[in-house]
């Protein structure tokens, strides 16, 4: 029983990663219609930019937090200018095949440059150590982990349900030439938001640099679970992709614990009833 | 005029009845190699074998004598369809005559049946299945640097030795980490020891907690890796922030490179133990080679021991086509030859090929530097006991091969 509820606390661990993964990626479907795949790319880049800013730098982990999400947010804004944004209007398949291109490249480019193997990084001195919970040794860092990501997961969702931008936001996705009307930069609007998606993916990836090796393959591991996440929740729905995430991540925890060898394909079989039973997912709406 | 004809086609008959004849002194070799170019093996073979052969050819000086030697190199990406399909593709239209690197032993034990269909050479000295030249051995493939049997042999008893007389073990669920698991046990048992449980993750997960904690909970003394690449450096990273270590339990990986160590920094892989046939900075051979090798390398890396296998392996195979006087470009023949002869060359000292087409070597046990210890980069490793040569192997009286005669 003990065993048990250790395994419930690494599996809502591993959720906090699926949930800011797939919130993100809500959040740009959501708003810009884009499938993006180049998002575990982008997460990747998060985990790097820590690592840069730490041995290159000197800046510590809480102040990457802070800035990695913003470099690669910026680099994600480029990406948006630059391509994405000639993509609007087209159907899906133009802008998953753009973004599963780019998220090729920047892949190779890391593996060439820095290996497979990966780089470290270490725990913050303040987060080190772990307590004893009486059923498990819980290491603090990953407490902080779950804590960390279930704010920044609860604030996005406010800033886009309950606030007037996010409701600007929602309605220039609905219809854009209308908001326009009011005077409304949308195409601005529609790459912010991309940037923000895209920093939520970097902050991802600093949260997992002290845990996971640095390693160019850490996001195309972790992306195709993040997508069936996603797709469970319902495609943009920003609730629901926060608490598939968790649920998820709890799922497979369990599955680790009573039959480890299918651990990495129980998400894909509840993906696959989902789309059988309700192929918006849980909480979509239908188109 | 008839005639002018009838003794040009005699002569042209004559050319190309000498043509025949020199072709039996064929001086041309193209070799292959066949790797993890991109995925989480990548640091262990990939471009760095490529590197090797490039060394091996340029060393043996064959060039100079006027052999035309040719390397070339795909990515098998560790699906054994994608393996077969290159080797197919080698041997009908490359004309490959060997195979080197072939790391994963799922492609290697897959790779083993094309290069014994085709009659050409495989020089594996990337994967780790003991089955490759067990039960499923070939006339046509050589096994060069290690195997499960060895690693387990030497990490697994003499951490059984040294009081570490209870196991559980975190495995890469496939062909690998299935041979790696059996043989430790075999080896941890005939010790004395006794295996508490074991756990089997997916190749390439990132997050082993769940695992970890299965271990901390069994109590074992030693926890056995039997993964690698990415799948063991996560491993021993999250062991640490898992306090397994600190609550008394050791770590064994029973496969480590040094680009794994690397990877790590001594902070995290200080203590561990591991087995391996090749350190850089062994003796004054291995150093002279790794420093050649690092130059070229990016990232100035040092060798794995695959890669260096790959070097090793090259060079023996052109010494036996040299004593043959030319290329046969038949696989069994060669591979016959280079069991005849004796294996010697800087990296891994002189040698042998068994029967079974296993290459003995000394195994070497080694515990990784404190960061306090260690001198430099790359200077990670000291050493803490040798096995010998025909020590380490699996021995022939136990060997399931068919090409063992009994």
């Amino acid at each position: 029983m003990q065993a048990l509820y250790a395994q419930l606390l690494v599996g809502l661990i591993n959720g906090s990663f699926y949930a800011l993964l797939s919130l993100g990626l809500a959040v740009i479907f959501g708003m810009l219609n884009i499938i993006n795949f180049a998002h575990g790319a982008l997460y990747m880049m998060g985990a790097f930019a820590a690592y840069f800013l730490l041995y290159y730098l000197g800046i510590n982990y809480w102040y990457a937090l802070i800035l990695a999400p913003l470099i690669v947010g910026g680099i994600g804004i480029i990406l948006e200018r630059s391509m994405l944004q000639w993509l609007t209007g087209l159907d899906h398949l133009y802008g998953l095949l753009l973004t599963f291109g780019l998220a090729l490249i920047i892949q190779g480019l890391f593996q060439n440059y820095f290996g497979s193997s990966g780089l470290p990084y270490a725990i913050p001195s303040i987060l080190q150590g772990g307590v004893n919970l009486g059923f498990m040794y819980l290491p603090i860092y990953r407490g902080w982990v779950v804590v960390f990501s279930l704010i920044v997961c609860l604030l996005t969702w406010y800033l886009i349900e309950r606030t007037r931008l996010g409701a600007n936001l929602r309605a220039a996705t609905e219809n854009p030439t209308l908001v326009r009307a009011f005077g409304i930069n949308v195409p601005r609007m529609i790459t912010l938001t991309y940037g923000l998606g895209v920093g939520l993916a970097a902050l991802a990836g600093v949260l997992s640099a002290p845990i996971n090796q640095v390693r160019p393959l850490m996001g195309a591991d972790l992306i195709i679970v993040v997508f069936a996440v996603v797709v469970i929740g319902g495609m943009g729905s920003i609730m629901g992709s926060i608490v598939t995430g968790f649920t998820l991540g709890v799922i497979e925890g369990l599955t680790k614990y009573f039959y480890p060898e299918a651990s990495n394909t129980v998400v894909f079989v509840l993906m696959v009833l989902v789309l059988l039973v309700k192929p918006t997912g849980l909480t979509g709406k239908a188109a | 005029m008839k005639k002018t004809i009838s003794a040009l086609m005699l002569g042209t008959a004559i050319a190309v009845a000498a043509g025949t004849g020199a072709f039996a002194q064929d001086k041309t070799i193209k070799i292959g190699n066949l790797t993890d170019m991109s995925g989480l093996y990548a640091d262990v073979g990939g471009a760095g074998s490529t590197l090797a052969a490039q060394m091996a050819l340029e060393d043996s000086g064959l060039t100079a004598k006027g052999w035309k030697i040719e390397v070339i190199s795909a990515d098998h990406q560790n699906k054994p369809d994608v393996g077969t399909t290159i080797a197919r593709q080698w041997a009908d239209v490359e004309k490959v005559d060997v195979i080197v690197d072939v790391l994963n032993s799922g492609v290697a034990l897959a790779v083993k049946n094309v290069v014994t269909e085709k009659n050409i050479i495989m020089i594996n000295s990337g994967a780790a299945s003991s089955a490759l030249t067990d039960a499923q051995c070939s006339p046509n493939v050589i096994h060069w640097v290690y195997d499960t049997y060895m690693l387990a042999n030497s990490t697994g008893t003499a951490l059984v030795k040294a009081g570490g007389d209870s196991w559980f073990f975190l495995t890469a669920d496939y062909a690998f980490g299935a041979a790696l698991e059996k043989d430790t046990t075999a080896a941890v048992t005939n010790a004395g020891g006794k295996i508490l449980g074991s756990v089997k993750h997916p190749l390439n997960s990132s997050d082993f907690s769940s695992f970890l904690l299965q271990a901390q909970a069994s109590k074992a003394k030693i926890v056995g890796l039997a993964n690698a690449g990415g799948d063991t450096t996560n491993s021993i990273k999250q062991a640490a922030e898992f306090g397994i270590v600190k609550g008394g339990q050791k770590l064994a990986g029973l496969l480590m490179f040094v680009s794994d160590v690397h990877s790590l920094g001594l902070n995290i892989a200080q203590g561990l133990n591991f087995t391996e046939t090749f350190y850089w900075d062994l003796n004054d051979g291995t150093r002279e080679f790794s420093k050649r090798f690092a130059d070229k390398m990016k990232n100035n890396a040092k060798p794995t021991m695959v890669q260096a296998g790959v070097y090793s392996g090259l060079l023996h195979y052109f010494k036996a086509l040299e004593a043959m006087g030319g290329n046969p470009h038949d696989g069994a023949k060669v591979v016959t030859k280079m069991k005849d002869l004796k294996t010697d060359d800087k990296l891994f000292g002189p040698g042998e090929i068994q029967i079974t087409g296993r290459k003995i070597t000394p195994a070497y046990l080694f515990e990784v530097k404190s960061p306090a210890e260690s001198k430099g980069p790359w200077d990670y490793y000291k050493l803490v006991g040798t096995t010998p040569a025909d020590k380490a192997f699996r021995p022939l009286a136990e060997s399931t091969c068919p090409l063992v005669k009994k």
